[in-house]
């Protein structure tokens, strides 16, 4: 879908990160150089240990490079931002609140009133079709339901860019489904940029404009595959030949890196 | 905790009377048993010696001669080791400082260091809370350091990206995060207040439970001495079920109770 004129939303230029272990150095990014458009979807695909996650909390600004940097709005990222919200694979919803104060969680914090907070959390925790449980805590809730939570508290302090690290990794593969769907949907509705890690490629091309495939040791970006299928995409989309053609590329892409990862 | 047991279909009730009275069965034959007959007095004697201490003029004053050490040690003990021990968790050259020490003294038994405190500290009440201080310090410096340290990383991380400061940090995710490990603190520091009491009375007070088991065995005096030990066992299990209601009413999102 043509989107007029796009703007680079994040320019990640020229990152290096190097971990120091007790077995010497170790570089998890070596000259990493991606610019995320404004509204794209992105998918990012890539063998266990290539440094996807390390990218993205470098873009989020938990992390800092080593070297090379991050501009994000034409300024250089250093530290968190509210205009990057974050995801994560584990949920990490705060236990100790309830469904509706978890995803106030934010908002409060940017020092909104009580009745604003809530009012902007029940939108969202509608969104993601939790109503009826906004007074249940985390440990009430299944894991799909979990990070529904999780995404509506993402979005509800309006990020520009979202930022997920295999969100649906922990799903069964139904729930999965239904929550990209739903993902699908919020993103053409409210317009943000994601930028999606997954390990499962059929999500990668359901859902993305371009899926990233990264290579391992150390990580760099392997090839950018634009993914021109046009949505909406069902799940009737996984059967188009165009759709398998992707998927046996990138498949035997990442593969490639999976078995250059065990020699 | 709903789950399913066996023998679930007779109330919580009547487990409390049959344990009771299996207790008092025991405690019966026990007493009627020539070998610990003079160890175990039945229970009318028993429930007697307190009219003994009471005319004696005692009897109050010992319980709540041990309630004030007990109380202003455990209070102590605690205002100390919360500071203390997030600095441990916090700041790596305090940690390295202040650990190896607390795992030392830890395993010493306040009976044996009772004698420094009170050469210092002199006799009365001063060293008896001094002592409880010591031993409910430690025990909660570390049972808090380890909640502080086991806060979920990724709720750190969940809390900055939605524009947490570091204040916010310490105030909406570590200090509920480790308030499960905070009453379990209390939990364990309120025992260990009164497992040290009969060292901490030991320093020449002149009332409390502790010291008064002491100066009865002197005598041989075996009811009014039953009778003490059962009141130091009550007022365990009253802190016990404060510490309880404390959980259910601040921890109750936790995944895992009841353990
Ligand atoms: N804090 C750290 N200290 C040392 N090494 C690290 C650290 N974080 C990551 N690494 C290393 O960097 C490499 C990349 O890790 P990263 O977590 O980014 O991989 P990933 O692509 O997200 O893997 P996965 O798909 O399994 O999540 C790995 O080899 C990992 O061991
Ligand atoms: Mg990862």
């Amino acid at each position: 879908m043509a989107r007029e004129e796009r703007r680079v939303k994040v320019k990640i230029d020229n990152v290096r990160k190097v971990f120091d272990t007790r077995n010497g150095e170790m570089i998890a990014l070596n000259g990493v150089n991606l610019d995320i458009m404004e509204n794209e979807f992105i998918c990012v695909v890539g063998p266990s240990g290539c440094g996807k996650s390390t990218l993205l909390n470098i873009i989020a600004g938990l992390s800092e490079p080593s070297s090379g940097k991050v501009i994000c709005d034409g300024k250089e990222v250093v530290g968190t931002g509210t205009e990057r919200g974050v995801v994560f694979q584990q949920y990490a919803l705060f236990p100790w609140l309830t469904v509706k104060k978890n995803v106030m969680f934010g908002l409060k914090l940017k020092g909104m009133k009580d009745n604003e907070a809530e009012a902007i959390a029940m939108k969202y925790i509608k969104m993601v079709q939790l109503e009826d449980f906004v007074n249940h805590y985390p440990k009430e809730l299944s894991g799909g339901m979990k990070q529904r939570v999780a995404i509506a508290r993402a979005y509800a302090v309006n990020p520009s860019i979202l930022l997920m690290d295999e969100p649906f990794g922990a799903l069964d593969a139904q729930t999965r489904t239904q929550l990209q769907t739903e993902l699908l949907d919020t993103w053409e509705k409210e317009q943000k940029t994601c930028f999606f890690i997954t390990h499962d490629v059929d999500e990668a091309i359901i859902l993305a404009q371009k899926v990233i495939i990264m290579s391992a040791r150390p990580g760099r970006i392997k090839e950018i595959v634009d993914i021109n299928i046009p949505y909406p995409r069902t799940q009737e989309t996984k059967m188009i030949p165009e759709f398998l053609e992707l998927k046996n590329h990138i498949w035997s892409q990442v593969y490639q890196e999976y078995l250059e990862v065990r020699k | 905790m709903n789950k399913k047991k066996k023998g679930s279909s007779i109330p919580k009730w009547a487990w409390l009377l049959i344990s009771f009275a299996t207790a008092m069965c025991l405690w019966y034959l026990l007493s009627i048993n020539p070998k610990t007959a003079r160890s175990f007095p039945n229970l009318v004697e028993t429930i007697k010696a307190i009219s003994t201490m009471m005319e004696r003029g005692v009897f109050w004053s010992d319980i709540s001669s041990s309630l004030i050490s007990v109380a202003a040690g455990f209070a102590i003990g605690f205002i100390l080791s919360l500071p203390t021990a997030v600095l441990m968790a916090w700041y790596a050259p305090v940690r390295n400082i202040i650990e190896p020490w607390i795992q030392f003294i830890r395993n010493i038994p306040p009976l044996a260091y009772v004698p420094l405190v009170v050469i210092s500290a002199g006799v009365g009440r001063r060293p008896q809370i001094i002592v409880i201080t010591i031993a409910t310090f430690l025990i909660m410096t570390v049972t808090i350091y380890q909640g502080v340290i086991n806060v979920d990383e990724t709720l750190i991380k969940a809390a900055r990206v939605l524009g947490a400061t570091d204040k916010d940090i310490f105030l909406k995710v570590i200090a509920p995060a480790t308030l499960p490990f905070i009453i379990t603190a209390v939990r364990l520091g309120s025992s260990t207040a009164l497992t040290t009491l009969i060292a901490a009375e030991s320093t020449g007070a002149i009332a409390g439970l502790g010291m008064r088991i002491r100066s009865l065995n002197n005598s041989f005096e075996t009811p009014p001495m039953l009778l003490y030990i059962i009141i130091i066992g009550i007022i365990g299990m009253i802190f016990e079920k404060f510490v309880k209601f404390l959980e259910r009413r601040f921890t109750g999102w936790q995944e895992k109770r009841d353990v």
